[in-house]
């Protein structure tokens, strides 16, 4: 009883000696990152080769979605808010107490099943598709074969972009929301009929993107807007951001990391700009 | 004499340990209840703020079926209205229930009457295997498996109620069963055995007898596993496929509470309109756990064994 007794003491206090420990360590050397399913990727394999070349720091990395990025970031809960979107752009956000910094550029492609029988939309079309005007693929010519339309979860930032950018400001159709990208990619390969969007990064082989106008979703097109449905990849954080957060935000924005591992990961470099999106989805020459 | 006379008046070392293993379990007890009580407030106060906040009737968010609360619908008011999904949700359970229920009594009835020792020796482990695995591979053999298999026979998008039943049947089918089992095991031997002195057969025995005594018990097991379909949300989001659409028919895409909820939470802001319809939602499925919980209690304290 009496060593039962010591040894739950003993193990009580070496344990909060030991998170005591962390919690210090953590403080001056931790960068957290939070938000965006688009970005996680990315942020992950950056955070771990930062973590490689700088030992003293450590990154975490969660995902949750832009707008938990963005009230995480605001509340001051993490150092990083991921986000697809402005901040200007959420309801709720106060985007004056936080500072943007755009570290890529994502685009993001329409995929549809390929026994539709259509790889290219006029933008038009697209849009009548997703506001559920088209309801067959006979009338943009493909197969007689009835549209289902794959939207993602109300309030994602890939939705919001997409629909910023596609359908203007008109209602979208009523139709089955998922909210996470594999299940999206499952859906669209196994069954006939559907079309939905991803970002770029999250494509692969065996899903048929679908051109507008002619147009394909290439790095290169999306640099001069030719490509027109593409969002920031936007990393919150304070005011003052902590040192760490600094030098994450600076190793993420440096060159070698911009020409290979944001290229590599299906993203554009943001320095390849050559124009530049407004808060209110205006797109300027000139890359900012 | 002094020193006897303390020992017998003063408490026993035994004495100490009881109040203290009294004081221990006191505190936890209490820990729980506090527990309890602060997240029923908590769920409260945010779903009720859609309502008290944003002054959303409660009549349009149990009545209307258009969920947009994002936006601004055509009147000018967000559109906030959970009937599609309130349906969705019944539907869903009801139908699993009915799907797990008979083959849930089968086996149980196998397990416990036919062949006892070699049933409970083979099926116990199956069974036990089935609690086992995780929800999202339920949902993902849906996906791949039970939405095409439905597409291909009802037509459609395969996605929908019958999907999202079939998936949630496997899910609460071990539930089921093993209450069944417990409540089965519960009959008195000297029923069988006055049963079979009659010159009733086993089946008769089993119909007639077995049965209608265990009944309170197996619709608290059914309840119980209507209680868990009804709360399931990974699995039944995978297959049901999201669209805040009242169901039509059993494979049209719907959307149940816990899909909506699990697949919006993290896009919302807390404090604004669309998060605190989440809450509402998580608010509606509380309520509805409550009178889960009251049926059981309900059956049980009805259908006690009288002696």
């Amino acid at each position: 009883m009496r060593l039962g007794k010591g040894l739950a003491i003993g193990l009580v206090a070496t344990s909060c000696l030991l998170l005591s420990g962390c919690g210090t360590k953590n403080k001056e050397h931790a960068v957290t990152a939070v938000g965006s399913t688009a970005m996680q990727p990315l942020v992950q394999k950056a955070g771990s080769d930062f973590q490689q070349q700088n030992q003293q720091y450590t990154v975490t990395v969660q995902g949750g979605g832009s707008g938990t990025g963005l009230s995480q970031a605001e509340t001051g809960a993490v150092n990083i808010g991921n986000s697809d979107i402005f901040a200007e752009q959420k309801d709720g956000i106060h985007a004056d107490r936080l500072q943007d910094h755009r570290v890529a550029v994502v685009g993001i492609a329409p995929v549809s099943n390929e026994h539709n029988g259509v790889n290219n939309l006029t933008q038009r079309q697209l849009a009548a598709i997703f506001t559920g005007k088209i309801k067959n693929w006979k009338e943009v010519g493909g197969k007689d074969l009835p549209i289902i339309v794959i939207n993602r979860a109300q309030g994602s930032g890939t939705r919001k972009t997409f629909e910023a950018k596609v359908l203007k400001g008109q209602q979208p159709v009523k139709s089955q929301e998922q909210d996470s990208n594999g299940t999206v990619k499952k859906i669209v390969q196994n069954t006939p009929g559907t079309i939905s969007y991803l970002s770029l990064p999250y494509l692969n082989r065996e899903l048929q993107t679908v051109k507008v106008d002619g147009v394909a979703p290439t790095p290169r097109n999306i640099t001069t807007n030719k490509w027109k449905i593409w969002s920031y990849e936007h990393m919150y954080t304070s005011k003052q951001p902590s040192k760490p957060t600094q030098a994450f935000l600076a190793y993420l924005m440096s060159k070698p990391v911009q020409a290979k591992l944001v290229k590599e990961a299906g993203y554009v470099s943001i320095h390849d700009m050559k124009v530049h999106m407004t808060p209110d989805d205006r797109v300027l020459p000139g890359n900012q | 004499m002094n020193n006897i006379q303390k020992k017998l008046v003063q408490p026993s070392a035994a004495t100490h340990q009881d109040r203290r293993g009294r004081l221990i379990s006191f505190i936890c007890v209490s820990f729980i209840m506090v527990l309890t009580v602060a997240i029923i407030g908590f769920i409260a106060i945010h779903g009720l703020a859609t309502f008290t906040e944003n002054h959303i009737s409660v009549w349009d968010f149990l009545t209307k079926s258009d969920w947009n609360p994002g936006q601004m619908g055509p009147n000018g008011k967000p559109e906030v209205g959970a009937l599609a999904m309130i349906v969705a949700s019944f539907a869903v359970t009801l139908l699993a229930a009915l799907f797990a229920t008979p083959f849930a009594v089968a086996v149980a009835v196998y397990m416990t009457e036919l062949a006892p020792k070699r049933g409970a020796r083979m099926l116990q482990p199956v069974i036990e295997l089935l609690v086992g695995i995780p929800s999202v591979v339920y949902g993902f053999i849906g996906l791949v498996v039970v939405v095409p298999a439905i597409r291909s026979v009802f037509g459609g998008t395969g996605f929908g109620v019958l999907a999202g039943a079939i998936v949630l049947f496997v899910m609460i089918l071990p539930t089921i069963t093993s209450l069944t089992i417990d409540s089965l095991k519960q009959v008195p031997g000297y029923y069988r055995d006055a049963s079979l002195a009659l010159g009733a057969t086993k089946w008769q025995t089993i119909y007639k007898v077995i049965l209608r005594a265990a009944l309170p018990g197996i619709m608290t097991a059914v309840v119980f596993g209507m209680a868990r379909a009804f709360g399931e949300a990974l699995a039944v989001q995978m297959v049901i496929g999201n669209a805040a659409i009242t169901p039509t028919n059993l494979v049209s895409p719907t959307s149940t509470l816990t899909s909506q909820l699990t697949s919006q939470m993290g896009d919302t802001i807390m404090g604004t309109l669309p998060n605190n319809a989440l809450w509402s939602l998580a608010l509606v499925l509380l309520l509805m756990s409550v009178i889960f919980n009251v049926l059981v209690k309900f059956i049980g304290s009805r259908g006690e064994l009288k002696k």
